[in-house]
C-alpha cells in the first residue's frame, strides 16, 4: 500500500469521522458557547485536511489556505466571544 | 523509509484529532470541553503539517508550515481564554462534580454587573469595561 494509498483510504475518512462527531456537537450543543468551541475545532480540522490533500495533489500552495483558515477561525472566536460578553441582561 | 516517517506522524495526528472529536461529544462541560479543543486538537493538525514538510523537503514549504503552526500555538489559547470566560459571565452551569470554583461571586451576571468583581481578581477588567 502506497503513500497516497493510506492517506486517501485511511487517514481522510478518520477525519472525515471525526468531523461528523463535532458536527453533532454542533447541531445538539446546549448553549452559544458550545457551537462556537465546535466551529473553532472545524475550522482546525479543516487546517489538517488541508495538509493531507496537499501531500495528496502534490502542490504545496495549499498549505496558504490553512494559514486563512486559522485566521478566520480565530478572529470569528474573538468575535463572538466578545459579543457574548456585551449582551445584555434578559 | 521517508514514507513510512510521513505514516506514522499522520496516523499520530490523527488519532489525536479523533480523540478530540469524541472528546467533544462525550465532555460533559464546556469548560471540559475546551480543554479538548485546545490541546488534543492543536497537537494532532501540528503532526499533520509536519508530515507535509517532511513529504515536500523543501525550505520555502517548511518555513510556511513553521509559521502556520506558530499560528496556531499563539491563537488556540487566546481564543479559549476569551470563550471560556464569556461563556462563565454569561452563566454557564458547571458539571456538578466539579469542585472547585476559583472564580465564585467574582462575575456577576445577574445583577448587571459583571466584569467588576467583587474580590480582587482581576483588576485590569475593573478598569477597561465601562
Amino acid at each position: 500500500m502506497s503513500l497516497e494509498d493510506y492517506l486517501y483510504f485511511v487517514i481522510l475518512p478518520v477525519l472525515a469521522i471525526s468531523v461528523i462527531l463535532i458536527f453533532i456537537r454542533l447541531l445538539k450543543g446546549p448553549s452559544i458557547p458550545d457551537r462556537v468551541v465546535a466551529v473553532d475545532l472545524l475550522v482546525t480540522i479543516g487546517i489538517g485536511m488541508t495538509a493531507v490533500y496537499s501531500i495528496l495533489s502534490g502542490h504545496s500552495t495549499f498549505l496558504d489556505i490553512g494559514l486563512l483558515f486559522g485566521l478566520i477561525g480565530f478572529l470569528g472566536t474573538v468575535a463572538y466571544s466578545s459579543y457574548l460578553e456585551k449582551q445584555k441582561k434578559k | 523509509m521517508i514514507d513510512t516517517l510521513i505514516a506514522i506522524l499522520a496516523s499520530i495526528g490523527t488519532l489525536f484529532i479523533l480523540f478530540a472529536a469524541i472528546g467533544m461529544l462525550r465532555m460533559p462541560d464546556i469548560y471540559l470541553r475546551l480543554a479538548v479543543t485546545t490541546k488534543a486538537a492543536t497537537l494532532g493538525v501540528g503532526l499533520l503539517l509536519v508530515s507535509a514538510a517532511i513529504y515536500f523537503n523543501d525550505l520555502s514549504t517548511t518555513t510556511r508550515v513553521f509559521a502556520v503552526i506558530l499560528f496556531i500555538l499563539l491563537t488556540a489559547p487566546v481564543s479559549a481564554h476569551l470563550i471560556g470566560r464569556a461563556a462563565y459571565i454569561i452563566g454557564n452551569k458547571m458539571w456538578e462534580k466539579t469542585h472547585t470554583d476559583e472564580l465564585e461571586g467574582g462575575y456577576e451576571w445577574h445583577s448587571g454587573k459583571y466584569g467588576a468583581p467583587k474580590k480582587p481578581i482581576d483588576q485590569e477588567i475593573e478598569e477597561g469595561e465601562d
